[in-house]
């Protein structure tokens, strides 16, 4: 009695996020999975047709969509090095016993919590402009030649002010994990003369590691999509250097209604999400088996 | 001795860490006090003593009718996770009450949503929101927040959820209540900080979401990160009125986010550390 009235409310309770769900994820990607077949120009109809697989094709003969591929990587594994080696430090410091380690960690969360438009905006011009920013007042103040960031090195440009916002997030996870390690067992290494290198391969890491696969995962996740901080800074510039998958889709589809492209290049970008949440939800998965 | 700490050894700690912090939060720092300073003064180069004007933050205002950015960004960020907990609730409640066979596939499935990459259904999406007049509207942008946010607070919720005991359902049950009576008297009560958490979580996503806001709108329904994008453009050297509309976007979700560490951590680690 109880138990089927439950069940028949469970499912009516579940129906509408699997529903929404479920349309805006076929409903969409079908139709970009059409476009990506077709030549299509909203702006000149002509000689829209069924073209088979030669906006596929393009990524093998134009230059910028392989670059952007390999911009998009580049982005994402830098960015993951910086944040997971840098947050490891990090939470490792502020993990020993200090004062004031509350505001300690309230200043480094905080890049986490604004917006991207804002973080690139404010790096771009008041950090590392090569006239008024802070870094070209320090290559002064040192009698140097400032540098003109986004003009000599767009792509690291960009990755460093993406980097800034997401080693928070690193730290802050890694952290939660390292408070939750056994203080017995680092008594107990500590006693056995372990030192500090020792004790942080053998015991800390083998610990951290769940937490540090998570944090690849799910940073992976919104690094492959990274788009503001192209957007205000550098633009994609210069000429390509600087633009990755999403930009280019974005550019293709609303700056040159190249529809057809735009969408191939949407689906290459849905293989590589995949194959990253292929690894992601096995991750996941595992954890709610406990 | 073991645990025994020198004073030397946590002195050096706090220099080190506090040193890094701010480092990391210098770009913050230094935007909040370039705000308060004139144009002129911005760009005459470094300097942390701002002349403590508050003429940016008006002229912000009068030029760009700033206070409508701001709400925009309220309504959107407050309306999509209102209308996703509407959703996501008796959905989380369900599989975590009444959990079957295919509840973790469902959970799986939900979670593999948010994986797709948003530049994939640009195109149609903005066909969609042409072809039915959204574009540039605040219900348009509520539902785009609310769709990309739903798997994100369908399993922040189910984990909090699945924390409140069961055996508590059956002693009430014993007791003669009602299903109803169940839901409202006993579960709610455990069930709201869960769902505040959640809320509070998902308002600084939809807040901070730069790319559906960016693409979607233009002025009527723009919130603050469509609006200091275009600040990108030839206004971008007014440095003092830049701080001023940026200290303005970040600070109500700064403070928020201070709050909200360990939610943080659990909802977008979806449980795996907390």
């Amino acid at each position: 009695m109880a138990t089927r009235q439950t069940s028949s409310l469970a499912r009516f309770m579940l129906a509408p996020s699997v529903l929404v769900l479920l349309i805006w994820m076929i409903v969409p990607l079908a139709m970009t999975l059409w476009f990506s077949f077709q030549q299509y120009n909203p702006l000149n109809p002509i000689n829209d047709r069924f073209v088979w697989f030669s906006n596929y094709a393009l990524f093998y003969n134009n230059p910028a969509f392989l670059q952007a591929i390999l911009n998009t990587l580049i982005i994402v594994v830098s960015v993951l090095l910086i944040t997971i080696i840098g947050g490891i430090l990090l939470a490792l410091l502020i993990d020993q016993p200090m004062w004031g380690q509350g505001v300690v960690r309230i200043l480094v969360i905080s890049p986490f919590f604004v917006m991207p438009p804002v973080a690139a905006l404010v790096w771009k011009n008041m950090i590392m402009h090569p006239g008024y920013g802070v870094f070209a007042d320090i290559a002064r103040f040192f009698g140097a030649q400032p540098i003109d960031w986004f003009a000599q090195y767009p792509l690291f440009s960009v990755i460093l002010i993406v980097a800034w916002q997401w080693l928070p997030f690193a730290t802050l996870i890694l952290l939660t994990a390292l408070q939750s390690l056994d203080g017995e067992q680092k008594e107990a290494a500590e006693m056995d003369g372990a030192g500090f290198v020792n004790r942080f391969i053998y015991l800390t890491l083998p610990h951290l590691s769940r937490a540090i696969t998570v944090v690849v995962l799910i940073q992976t996740i919104f690094l492959l999509g990274v788009y503001a901080e192209i957007l205000v800074t550098t633009n994609g510039g210069p000429g390509y250097a600087s633009t990755n998958l999403p930009f280019l889709v974005y550019q293709k589809a609303l700056l040159e209604f190249k529809i057809g492209q735009a969408s191939a290049g949407g689906i290459i970008a849905v293989i590589l999400a995949n194959i990253v949440a292929f690894f992601a939800m096995r991750a996941v998965g595992k954890n709610l088996d406990k | 001795m073991a645990r025994a700490v020198t004073t030397q050894h946590k002195a050096v700690a706090t220099a080190a860490a506090w040193i890094v912090a701010l480092l990391i939060f210098f770009p913050i720092f230094y935007t909040i006090i370039t705000s308060f300073k004139s144009e002129q003064e911005a760009i005459q180069g470094f300097s942390l003593i701002p002349s403590g004007t508050f003429e940016s933050y008006s002229e912000v205002e009068a030029q760009s009718g700033y206070f409508k950015f701001f709400l925009n960004s309220v309504i959107l960020s407050v309306g999509s996770t209102i209308l996703a907990l509407l959703i996501a609730v008796p959905a989380a409640w369900s599989m975590a009450f009444a959990p079957t066979k295919r509840t973790k596939d469902i959970l799986m499935w939900m979670l593999s949503t948010k994986m797709m990459p948003a530049v994939a259904v640009l195109f149609p999406i903005y066909l969609i929101f042409r072809n039915f007049g959204l574009l540039d509207s605040r219900i348009g942008m509520t539902v785009m927040l609310m769709l990309i946010n739903l798997p994100i607070v369908v399993w922040m919720l189910y984990t909090y959820f699945r924390e409140i005991p069961g055996e508590i359902l059956e002693a009430a049950r014993m007791d003669g209540a009602t299903l109803w009576g169940e839901i409202f008297y006993v579960l709610t009560p455990m069930a709201v900080p869960g769902i505040a958490s959640t809320m509070l979580l998902n308002i600084i996503l939809a807040w901070n979401e730069a790319f559906w806001t960016i693409r979607l709108t233009t002025t009527e329904a723009a919130p603050l990160t469509a609006f200091i994008s275009s600040f990108s453009s030839p206004q971008g050297l007014f440095w003092a009125k830049l701080s001023a509309a940026s200290t303005l976007a970040i600070a109500p979700i700064l403070i928020m986010g201070w709050f909200s560490q360990k939610q943080l951590v659990r909802g977008l680690t979806f449980g795996a550390v907390k």
